[in-house]
């Protein structure tokens, strides 16, 4: 058992000196060099702060709950349900409407250009209207989220539907699959998956930058986003790197996870594909 | 039954205002129940267009297609088409591909896979029920598609140039192949092919088409007694025939 731990260590050698030699090489920097820590808080400050700020408690007020929980616990759930609130409508809306573009020619034009208007929009220049409109509140944070996710899924989902190879719907007509519901729901979508599995990556990316900035404006005492600027202003710049990191591997590990579910379940049958 | 009437079918296709082309004129014919028909004729003759128009995927301009007495006008599971691409279902595995005709009329997906082993087993490939198409070779792959279009038990089974892209021994395996599930099933099959070889193994009946516009040239009938040897002396003198007659429409 531990040597076959020993063994998988020794397979991802490099990478682990690579990320080692990183580590050393800012811990040198931090101390030797910069010899300042609000300008370069070293590993060492940033390990000291984190564990610090896990046995700091919060008050969890969400709704009808009312639980003491470490601050950085509480902080990472205000912050997945902005993410999500987000991140779920954004499928829930731009996954029917691209379909619903890329099957019918007539809708394709008639949405397009207000699409195509409203897209460059970058998502922070919605932040006084999503303000106005929900106030100040997770919706709004959400809201954010939404506007930055909504577009690569719509613009992926649209192109899936669009490239569905026409001997498949010829073949399923053939079978007696007719109506356009049935060759939407037994072709199309399936055939358009791994485009809008794409989608649904580059959307939660853009949704985890869009965070930082949905929670700058105070829609909640907690967040990882708002706390960046909270320490900020507090000057707790090894804070601030903290909750920086984490918003780092929280972001790699959600699209890990995304990853390995999709490519490995939903997505098997293109193991032939060359990606 | 499988009796396929075609009356007075013309297919333009119109491009822009000034260019548009006569792919079908006035094509009349008749084809009889379990016949084997196959369709010669140099490229862009309108074979595969004629076959399309019998699917129900293409509508003719002018004149009708009966089948059993009754107005072909959209596709239906009473005609099975294999296709010349690779057309199952790249996400579905190979049992899931020959159940997709009998779950859309509503067969319960336990009872159809029951009867897809049936099929499965008619073109050898009860083994690789489980497997994605990624998984097979070109030959395994169209082996299912006639596997899935048998699968609505069709009256009609329509073929275009199903083994064109294959290579030849697989080819010739894939006829033979054909030639004895066509026996034991018992429909009518209409084949499109460029391969007078091919036509000259399978057919009861070679539609020769002659090009732009296309037109039935020529209706021969193959009275070579079954099983064929591809090499025998009337095989040839047959080939020997319709490939002068192809090689004088190429030239008009």
């Amino acid at each position: 058992m531990i040597k076959k731990l020993f063994q998988n260590l020794s397979s991802k050698s490099v990478e682990i000196i690579s990320i080692c030699s990183a580590i050393i090489l800012w811990q040198l920097i931090a101390v030797y060099i910069v010899k300042n820590q609000f300008y370069l808080p070293s590993f060492t400050d940033v390990t000291l702060a984190f564990v610090e700020l896990w046995s700091k408690d919060a008050k969890l007020g969400l709704m009808d709950l009312d639980y003491q929980l470490p601050v950085l616990l509480v902080d990472l759930i205000y912050s997945l349900l902005h993410f999500w609130i987000g991140l779920l409508s954004a499928l829930a809306i731009g996954i029917p409407v691209g379909m619903i573009m890329g099957w019918f020619r007539t809708i394709d034009r008639v949405v397009d250009p207000l699409i195509e208007i409203v897209r460059p929009i970058p998502p922070l220049a919605w932040i006084p209207f999503a303000i106005i409109w929900i106030g100040l509140n997770p919706l709004a944070a959400g809201f954010l989220i939404f506007i930055g996710a909504v577009f690569p899924i719509i613009i992926n989902t649209f192109t899936g539907f669009k490239s569905v190879s026409r001997v498949y719907v010829e073949a399923a007509k053939v079978l007696g699959c007719n109506t356009d519901r049935e060759l939407i729901r037994y072709v199309a979508l399936p055939s358009a998956l791994p485009s809008i599995a794409a989608g649904i990556r580059i959307a939660m990316g853009v949704g985890w930058m869009c965070l930082v900035a949905a929670e700058m404006f105070g829609v909640s005492r907690n967040g990882l986003g708002y706390k960046i600027w909270h320490h900020y202003y507090l000057h707790n710049m090894d804070l601030v790197l903290v909750y920086m990191l984490i918003l780092g591997f929280l972001g790699l590990f959600i699209d890990r996870v995304l990853r390995y579910y999709i490519d490995g379940k939903l997505l098997k049958w293109r193991k032939g594909v060359v990606i | 039954m499988g009796k396929v009437k075609v009356v007075n079918v013309s297919r333009r296709f119109i491009k822009d205002k000034d260019t548009s082309t006569l792919a079908l004129d006035n094509i009349s014919m008749e084809v009889d129940d379990k016949e084997f028909v196959c369709f010669v004729g140099p490229s862009g003759c309108g074979k595969t267009t004629l076959l399309r128009i019998i699917s129900g995927l293409d509508s003719p301009d002018e004149g009708e297609v009966y089948l059993d007495g009754i107005k072909i006008e959209s596709p239906g599971p009473d005609r099975g088409m294999v296709f010349q691409e690779y057309s199952l279902f790249p996400w579905k595995s190979v049992a899931d591909n020959v159940i997709f005709g009998p779950r859309m009329r509503g067969i319960k997906k336990k009872d159809a896979l029951e009867e897809a082993e049936k099929y499965l087993e008619l073109v050898g490939l009860q083994q690789f029920r489980h497997s994605f198409p990624y998984e097979l070779s070109g030959g395994m792959k169209q082996r299912v598609a006639i596997a899935r279009a048998l699968a609505n038990e069709p009256s009609v089974l329509l073929m275009d140039e199903p083994f064109g892209a294959l290579d030849a021994q697989t080819r010739n395996i894939l006829q033979q192949e054909l030639l004895d599930i066509w026996k034991k099933k018992h429909i009518t099959i209409l084949f499109v092919t460029h391969s007078v070889d091919e036509a000259v193994f399978l057919a009861d009946k070679i539609v020769l088409m002659s090009a732009r516009p296309g037109k039935i040239k020529e209706v021969i009938n193959v009275d070579l007694p079954r099983p064929r040897e591809r090499t025998s002396p009337e095989a040839n003198v047959l080939r020997d025939r319709i490939l002068k007659s192809l090689l004088k429409e190429q030239n008009k």
